[in-house]
């Protein structure tokens, strides 16, 4: 699943990277395969996705979000009315 | 292990990891500015000084990885990397915020591995006090191999024992923390003849930045570009493969050093960014703050400017009152002070203004600007990156156009730098405050709303539509080459340090006066002499005559004709036919020349062409002076559409030399300044003919 995909308030493990160019920058700022990544909202217009992430609060684009490979946390998927 | 004497010092870490507040608490007031040609951060240096030793300190740019993705970053590496280079330290400061050690860690680790003696300044542990969170200093000092000194810049505690530390714990070369770079052991052996003494990291560094202009002599480079061949180097393969070890090794390092098993993270930020980004009241919010800003850089200036200018008449009377008659007293009162005058009066408002970009970037707010605004930026081919400085270019175009070396992608980069100049930035404001007080009528709507603030705002407004505009355009002009990701930090919000924002309204003032008051005084002086001599005093034909003053009107007007023999008076007359279209007469001519230069000249010019105008008894404000000129027919000079035009016209016409000596810089070639200057000017000859038929009808 990608990040994009995921509903507001939902949490997930980050799994991997579709694009290895800028899979190390999103790695240095935090985005690390194993991590815990939280979106939090999303900008007024729809674009881009806040997200919490190894204690970070980032800015992503969705452009961007299509890259990263997230798996949902089975059990506690909070939402939080956007 | 002997410690070795330590000298210079830099400073490392994180954007937003408490760095500066370090060096500031570090230096003092003994800090300058670094010579460091075309970068935006100020690269800063100072001294500390601790029992008789002298420490050279270097406030590097905040980086998160050694591994340089913006021009800024480029210096950590290169000063870093090359043991050659004039400000390579013999000990490195990394700073770390203990509240989001993870990420830090990261870049400390790197930098442990180049083999430079490290100790470790660990931030916001207020912050993890708070959370409940128990961190083992002891532990992670042990793990990472580096003295690890919990300090709070901001109140001091920590400094000393940092300082004293200096001496004792820097020691020579600490254990690399990633033990096993992922390079063929040969290639490591082969490296190491190249360059003897480097560590594991330091060859892996040389072999991915090969490619790049990495300040290592040519030969090096080509010596390693042939290793790298011989042993296939695939540069994005091995960073990524390290920063996952790494990351690997640092869990290791936090699980032994942190308990966060009963942490309540911080809910304050949350919070505050449900009301602030959120789809209704984000947007709404975000164009309050910036309509507050604008009503206040007018409104809460007003009694400033009021006291500048009786103060700047005050000293003219004073003057010409006991300083004997002559030209050197002209010159000093009529183009030194009146020209100086000019310039001062507008301090207040670009002090506030400045105050109040500080403050959006010291809470944090800046960002979230970036993120709400990103979509829109998007369309225009733009990122939330440009927002930022474009948001500077309404104080200035010049640091702005330098802060655009913060976006990584070159093209979205060169469209920044081309449309920053329309946005309205503080030199346009006295030119703008100056015209909106004399042709636009002084109306309260609502007993708060002033006309002219709001005529303020729609120019500010204009500058800003026809920036967004022009970046619309490009984006079929100049096509788009993508390559760096757009991912941008939201950091915590925090109150604003008040000193900061003292400080940065002082210094930008100071930068204000001083950079454009060079420009102004010479061209103040020039355009004295211009317009108080004329071809009759070299000799020249049409010797133009002095009639006898009779009365107040007829004095002003015998000026007046003298002005229109003098130099000024000829050249502002000569393009009069080409400027006559756009509402100008030779006076707005001759200010339009020398505008040229720098907006605000505008100004200076005005307070000189009519304090030369004016004789000895009257010394008339130039407000004074412009609302009550007359042309020959007994109409008012400055209009609703000549005013308007005005305006318009200092919107958007290129007046600047400085800033277009900065793009030249940026882009490295002269090619877009020039392009910059034709279409600025170009369209704003069109609008100003717009707008003066428009409201001439």
């Amino acid at each position: 699943m990608k990040l994009n995909e995921l509903k507001i308030g939902e949490k997930a493990f980050i799994t991997g990277f579709s694009d290895e160019v800028r899979s190390i920058q999103l790695m240095e700022m935090g985005c690390i395969p194993g991590e815990v990544i939280h979106l939090i909202s999303r900008a007024p217009l729809g674009d881009p996705l806040a997200v919490m992430v190894s204690g970070y609060k980032l800015s992503i684009r969705k452009s961007e979000a299509v890259n990263i490979q997230v798996k949902p946390m089975s059990s506690e998927n909070i939402s939080i009315p956007a | 292990m002997v410690a070795t004497e330590v000298r210079k010092i830099a400073l490392v870490g994180n954007p937003n990891s408490g760095k500066t507040s370090l060096f500031n608490a570090l230096t003092g007031l003994r800090q300058k500015v670094a010579n460091y040609p075309g970068v935006t951060v100020d690269v800063k240096k100072g001294t500390a000084k601790h029992n008789g030793q002298s420490y050279n300190i270097i406030d590097l740019p905040g980086t998160y990885s050694i591994y340089p993705k913006t021009d800024d970053e480029r210096i950590v590496y290169d000063v870093l990397l090359n043991q050659d280079h004039p400000d390579h330290p013999d000990g490195v400061i990394v700073v770390a915020d203990g509240s989001n050690l993870k990420r830090n860690l990261l870049f400390c680790s790197q930098i442990i591995d180049l083999g430079i003696p490290v100790i470790i300044a660990l931030t916001m542990h207020d912050i993890l006090e708070k959370e409940d969170v128990k961190l083992d200093v002891n532990a992670l000092s042990e793990k990472m191999g580096v003295p690890v000194i919990p300090i709070n810049p901001r109140k001091l505690t920590g400094v000393d024992e940092l300082k004293s530390n200096l001496e004792k714990e820097f020691k020579n070369r600490p254990e690399p923390i990633y033990q096993s770079v992922p390079l063929d052991p040969n290639y490591l052996v082969e490296g190491r003849k190249l360059f003897p003494g480097a560590t594991d990291y330091q060859l892996m560094l040389y072999a991915t930045g090969a490619d790049n202009e990495n300040g290592l002599p040519q030969d090096a480079k080509d010596k390693i570009q042939a290793l790298n061949k011989k042993y296939g180097i695939n540069f994005s393969a091995l960073q990524g493969k390290e920063t996952l070890d790494r990351y690997r090794i640092i869990d290791d390092i936090i699980k032994s050093s942190i308990d966060d098993s009963r942490r309540k993270p911080q809910q304050t930020t949350e919070k505050l960014d449900r009301i602030l980004t959120h789809r209704v009241s984000g947007p709404i919010i975000l164009i309050a703050v910036l309509f507050v800003i604008f009503q206040s850089v007018f409104a809460l200036a007003e009694y400033p400017m009021m006291w500048v200018e009786s103060g700047t008449a005050f000293v003219s009377e004073f003057l010409r009152g006991n300083l004997p008659g002559g030209w050197a007293t002209n010159l000093l009162v009529e183009g030194l002070v009146a020209g100086l005058g000019g310039i001062i009066v507008f301090i207040p408002q670009i002090a506030i203004l400045f105050g109040f970009l500080t403050i959006l970037e010291d809470t944090g707010y800046m960002s979230r600007i970036s993120y709400i605004t990103d979509r829109v930026m998007k369309s225009v081919g733009l990122s939330g990156k440009s927002v930022i400085p474009m948001m500077s270019g309404l104080a200035c175009a010049i640091p702005a156009i330098m802060a655009t070396r913060s976006i990584e992608n070159w093209r979205n980069r060169l469209v920044t730098i081309l449309v920053t100049p329309f946005m309205t930035c503080a030199a346009r404001l006295p030119v703008y405050a100056l015209l909106i007080s004399v042709g636009i009528p002084n109306i309260k709507y609502f007993g708060f709303i002033n006309l002219q603030g709001i005529v303020l705002l729609v120019m500010y407004l204009l500058g800003i539509a026809m920036s967004m505009f022009i970046a619309f355009v490009l984006k079929y002009f100049i096509k788009v080459r993508n390559n760096s990701i757009y991912v941008m930090e939201l950091p915590i919000y925090r109150a604003p340090r008040w000193r900061n924002v003292l400080v940065t309204m002082y210094e930008r003032s100071k930068i204000f006066v001083v950079e454009a008051g060079k420009v102004i005084m010479i061209i103040s002086v020039i355009l004295w002499l211009l317009a108080s001599y004329g071809p009759a005093d070299i000799g020249l034909a049409n010797a133009g005559s002095e009639p006898a003053p009779t009365t107040e009107m007829t004095e002003t007007t015998g000026a007046s004709k003298e002005l229109k023999s003098s130099f000024a008076g000829y050249l502002g007359r000569a393009i009069e036919p080409v400027i006559a279209p756009i509402g100008f007469d030779w006076k707005m001519g001759i200010a339009v020349i020398t505008s040229f230069a720098a907006r605000e000249v505008f100004v200076g010019t005005m307070a000189t062409i009519y304090s030369v105008d004016a004789t000895d008894e009257n010394f008339q404000s130039v407000r004074q002076a412009m609302m009550n000129d007359m042309d020959d027919s007994g109409n008012k000079v400055y209009s609703l559409a000549t005013v308007l035009s005005l305006l318009v016209f200092y919107a958007f016409a290129m007046q600047c030399m400085s800033t277009l000596a900065v793009v030249k810089r940026e882009t490295k070639t002269w090619k877009w300044p020039i392009v910059q200057f034709i279409y600025m000017t170009a369209i704003a000859y069109v609008a100003s003919f717009a707008t003066f038929q428009l409201f001439s009808l």
